[in-house]
């Protein structure tokens, strides 16, 4: 329960970060709220070299109208996300799904960067965006770069960021009027969800079912064929990959993608 | 006594926190260096070499112990094979077990030194599940022949009673391996100084803690000073000091440095005992109209790789086997075996959960099976109020019990008519949230072996304030508060005036300490003694002063003035009778002991919601009827009523200490371990019920584990009840949302 020595810098803007990371390049880690770092480090699981501190980075902390869509600084906090009225009002998924992060501890110190560039497939912001079809800006030493969340995720723990590229800014399109479902289950309130679903609309997206968040395509498929919510529902597991772990095996976890794809379903018709 | 007085310790707790031993700034511990344990990476292996001069050249380390080190310690436990060393020599047998320990001048170089000690290890087959260990074709200790270390095995001395039976039904079940995660995990500090050994230790008993330092160092107990601080929760797994304890004293006094140590939460899941860990087959036979005529209950105890006390929790749950109940014939067994697991010692009830767990699942299938509701069953079967005292066919001698009347009340309360009508109403409209109703009756043994007692000394100064000197050792139970209240009641004096010491056996030199919900009955009991016999000093005193009649004297306790009755102008209070004393005190000294145990009882009832399509469990309501006997303060009785109905619905619910086949633990972070959190409860709703004990002059039986041996099978038992409309006859604790879902799958599929 007690790192390994490592190198702590800190950075005054996001460029000192970039240009820090760019000194250290693999060697370093990105440090934001801390909650899935430093307990990987305290396990010794995570040993960087280097620790580059964006903490304090407060130009990446923001929540902007841009009239089509809505941009979230990547340091926003998860507390911040759940008590915004700019996104309560046009992103109501995203603001409640992360008022179901953790506990109020974590939810004051995690940020929707860290959470979405950790790239944790049972992390819920993930799956969030991906129902969202947001963009994610990433700064590195040759400027600034678009991804957008369907290619962002590229396998367990990995995503499309390079190593001396900092994630800055998401950008959330702002959906028309259509209706939204966030089911997390858990055992416990604190903990990461053994299934959930993120509805926005038609667009599913699923957490842990798989080495990354994913899209729910083949519910997709069947809702815009004209399926009913109950017989596209069952469609859920198709296409996926879910773990097992102490909570769950892959059968329950098929089981309650179904279940809870049909009831994000139901109620974001409701 | 009954009133409800606010804990004196809290303001402290609560504004500038307690001292704790990792707290501790006392001058004996400055430029206290660090102690770290080498644990074994291998469930079971021989160790073939250890390599610490790695270790020995990093900066800060002052000083690296191994198992060599200790052969000149005295030999543990007089040639036993399965003694269990301070730090293991030859081989290891858990995860986790203590192999070496580095020290050094800080906290952070002992966990890089500790990486550098080089251990050769030879693997050996690891014995993880119990039908390994019972097979025996590897042993841990191959001197004992056997995993077995202790049984009480069948001899079919009971075969004709269920022949007779006109049901009777079988079930093997779990009562899986929990972990007790108290907040403050285990700590010491020591110093040696002038020959002399001063351990602070966060313990449930200063003075066992005493005495086993002594004993691992082969020094003399009078050369051992043992101090307990505030004490951040035990659950029966800090009775005493552990090999850790021990070790840390010991690296005192070799490096003649102070030395501190504090274990992290990941090393206290794995290094901190276990609790429960049994498989228990159960037989229960009886009439088609409810009668219960045979009871038989064999267990498998899992000891973990040494077996401290897990002989005793098998014991104690073959004694407990019958319960509440008046049945005929009762037999129980047990065998007590060894795995390659971390050690299993006492939690929370330590052996009486498991036989309430066991009868109270019985008693349902039992009803299931006959068609009856489950609360006419125990109705039928209780031991009826005129047969007390009572000796049950496992020897216990229960003093008195009003089971019928506990269960009643605590049915009325939670409304069981309207519950069962609700659940009939969810089931007939095919609800997916359906309702669980689960009852449990519950009579357990406390006093923690109370012919050994427990000491107080009370005395008056010559300010007229008191201190109270208890064997007893609180770690979170109130006894400040508990203690003081048992002293005004009898001495009028303010509690503001009245200070309790504890745990430091120096200023206490005999004590037993806090387990088996001991506290009140014994040292609560020896405090009250303690205030009577000053009480009859001061009256001796005052009648001297006074020049009166003993007879003729009264305590005013509005004024505290001891005066001759109709001479109100003449009083003598607290502080003068003390200074009349002289040099004797105004004092005394009690150790009260009693032959008995007491035998509280109660009955819960858990109400939950289970989501059908999901297996989730919701627990929406928790009522409980827990009889301890008289109740000295309620604040203090509920506050242990309510973490112990957490407890058990923990264990009911979510909690289970895993590991791979390889004897790896799984669940050695907070993020693997789901111990329960207060968004999973209710608020729970107690009953009040006190039927007096003739054992000890205040009346009072133990309260502090009541309430996790009763809530555990209600809780477990209103899971089943709700999905068992659809066929659902059992399902194993934890009761996870993957055990509910699969056990209904089975169910609907005739598996």
């Amino acid at each position: 329960m007690i790192p390994a020595t490592f190198t702590y810098r800190r950075a005054e803007s996001a460029d000192h970060a970039v240009v820090l990371v760019g000194e250290h390049g693999d060697e370093a880690k990105l440090l934001a709220g801390g909650h899935s770092l430093l307990p990987l480090m305290k396990l010794r699981l995570a040993v960087p070299e280097v620790v580059v501190d964006i903490g304090r980075v407060r130009e990446l902390s923001f929540i902007r109208d841009l009239g089509d869509q809505v941009a979230i600084g990547a340091l926003t906090r998860h507390h911040d996300l759940e008590n915004s009225a700019l996104l309560a009002r046009e992103l109501p998924l995203l603001a409640h799904a992360a008022g179901q992060v953790g506990d109020p501890q974590v939810r004051h110190r995690g940020t929707i960067g860290g959470s979405l560039a950790h790239g944790d497939p049972a992390s819920d912001l993930p799956a969030v965006v991906l129902a969202l079809e947001a963009t994610l800006v990433a700064r590195g030493p040759n400027g600034t770069r678009e991804i957008a969340a369907a290619d962002f995720y590229r396998g367990l723990f990995e995503t499309a960021l390079e190593p001396d590229e900092l994630l800055t800014e998401v950008r959330v399109p702002k959906p028309a009027g259509a209706g939204w479902s966030f089911q997390k289950f858990t055992k416990r309130a604190i903990d990461w969800a053994i299934v959930g679903v993120a509805a926005q609309g038609d667009k599913v997206a699923l957490v842990n079912m798989g080495p990354t968040p994913l899209r729910a395509t083949a519910v997709e498929r069947a809702l815009a064929d004209g399926a009913s919510v109950e017989d596209a529902a069952q469609r859920a597991a198709e296409g996926t990959e879910p773990p097992a772990d102490l909570n769950a095996g892959p059968a329950f976890r098929e089981h309650l993608a179904r279940v809870l794809v049909r009831r994000a379903l139901e109620e974001s018709r409701a | 006594m009954g009133t409800r007085v606010v804990r004196v310790e809290d303001p402290r707790l609560l504004t500038t926190g307690g001292t704790y031993t990792d707290d501790l700034r006392e001058p004996e511990l400055t430029g206290a260096a660090y102690v770290t344990f080498v644990r074994s990476p291998y469930a079971h292996a021989r160790i073939t070499g250890v390599d610490v001069s790695a270790a020995r050249g990093v900066p800060g380390v002052v000083e690296v112990l191994t198992g060599q080190d200790t052969d000149d310690l005295p030999a543990p436990a007089d040639g036993n094979p399965t003694a269990e060393p301070m730090l293991a020599k030859d081989a290891v047998r858990y995860v986790g077990e203590p192999v070496a320990l580095v020290v050094t001048d800080g906290r952070y170089q002992g966990e890089d030194a500790a990486d550098l000690v080089t251990v050769e290890y030879e693997p050996l087959p690891p014995v993880v599940d119990l039908e390994d260990a019972l097979r025996g074709e590897t042993l841990l200790f191959p001197e004992s022949g056997s995993n077995v270390l202790a049984a009480a095995q069948d001899e079919g001395a009971g075969d004709d009673a269920f022949a007779a039976c006109e049901v009777v039904v079988e079930h093997t079940i779990v009562n899986q391996r929990v972990a007790p995660v108290p907040l403050e995990t285990r700590a010491a500090a020591a110093a040696w100084a002038h020959d002399r050994l001063t351990v602070w230790v966060s313990t449930q008993n200063a003075h066992w803690a005493r005495d086993a330092v002594a004993g691992g160092l082969g020094i003399d107990p009078s050369a051992v000073r043992v101090i307990t601080p505030d004490v951040g929760g035990g659950f029966g797994a800090k009775i005493g000091a552990d090999r850790e304890g021990v070790a840390v004293a010991w690296a005192a006094k070799r490096t003649g440095r102070p030395v501190r140590w504090v274990e992290t939460r990941s090393e206290n899941l794995v290094g901190m005992t276990h609790g429960r860990g049994q498989r228990q087959t159960f037989k229960i036979g009886g009439t088609r109209d409810g009668r219960i005529t045979a009871y038989r209950l064999d267990l498998v105890q899992d000891a973990g790789a040494y077996p401290r006390m897990a002989t005793l929790l098998a014991t104690l749950t073959k004694s407990m086997a019958s319960g509440v109940y008046d049945i005929p014939h009762v037999e129980a067994y047990f065998q007590v075996a060894a795995t390659n697991t971390t050690p299993v010692a006492a939690y929370r009830g330590a052996g009486r959960p498991e036989a309430t767990a066991a009868i109270e699942r019985a008693v349902d299938m039992f009803a299931a099976e006959i068609g009856m509701d489950p609360r006419e069953v125990r109705r039928r079967n209780f031991i009826a109020p005129d047969k007390f005292p009572h000796t049950t066919p496992g020897g216990m001698e229960y003093d008195t019990g009003e089971y019928a009347a506990a269960l009643d009340r605590v049915l009325a309360a939670a409304g069981y008519d309207e519950l069962r009508a609700e659940q009939a109403r969810r089931r007939e409209a095919g609800d997916p949230v359906q309702l669980g109703i689960g009852l449990s009756a519950y009579v357990e043994i406390t006093g923690g072996v109370p012919e050994i007692g427990e000491t107080a000394r009370l005395v008056v100064h010559d300010d007229g304030t008191v201190t109270v000197l208890t064997g007893s050792s609180p770690h979170g139970q109130g006894h400040a508060t508990a203690w003081a209240m048992l002293v005004h009641d009898e001495l009028g004096i303010p509690m503001d005036k009245i200070t309790v010491r504890h745990g430091d056996t120096d200023a206490i030199p005999v004590g037993i300490g806090t387990f088996g919900s001991r506290s009140l009955q014994l040292g609560g009991t020896a405090v009250h003694q303690a205030a009577l016999e000053v009480k009859e000093r001061a009256k001796e005193l005052a009648a001297d002063e006074l020049e009166a009649d003993k007879a003729d004297l009264e305590f005013d306790t509005a004024d505290g003035l001891w005066r001759v009755r109709g001479t109100p102008d003449i009083g003598l209070d607290w502080g003068r009778l003390a200074q009349l004393a002289g040099s004797d005190g105004l004092a005394a000294d009690v150790h009260f002991t009693s032959d008995k145990s007491t035998f509280p009882f109660g009955a819960h009832v858990a109400v939950v919601e289970v989501d059908a399509e999901t297996g989730k469990v919701r627990l929406v309501r928790h009522v409980t009827v827990d009889d301890a006997g008289p109740v000295l303060n309620p604040v203090l009785a509920e506050g242990q009523r309510q973490g112990g109905i957490a407890q058990g619905a923990a264990q009911a619910l979510l909690e289970e200490v895993l590991y791979d086949a390889q004897g790896n633990p799984v669940t050695s972070t907070l993020v693997d371990y789901p111990f329960i959190t207060a968004t999973e409860l209710p608020s729970f709703e107690l009953v009040d019920m006190a039927t007096p004990t003739p054992l000890n002059p205040l009346g009072v039986k133990g309260i502090g584990e009541a309430g996790t041996i009763g809530a555990t099978p209600a809780v477990q038992n209103a899971v089943v009840d709700a999905v068992s409309h659809l066929g659902v006859r059992h399902i194993d604790m934890p009761t996870t949302p993957e055990r509910v879902w699969t056990a209904i799958n089975e169910a609907r599929t005739g598996q």
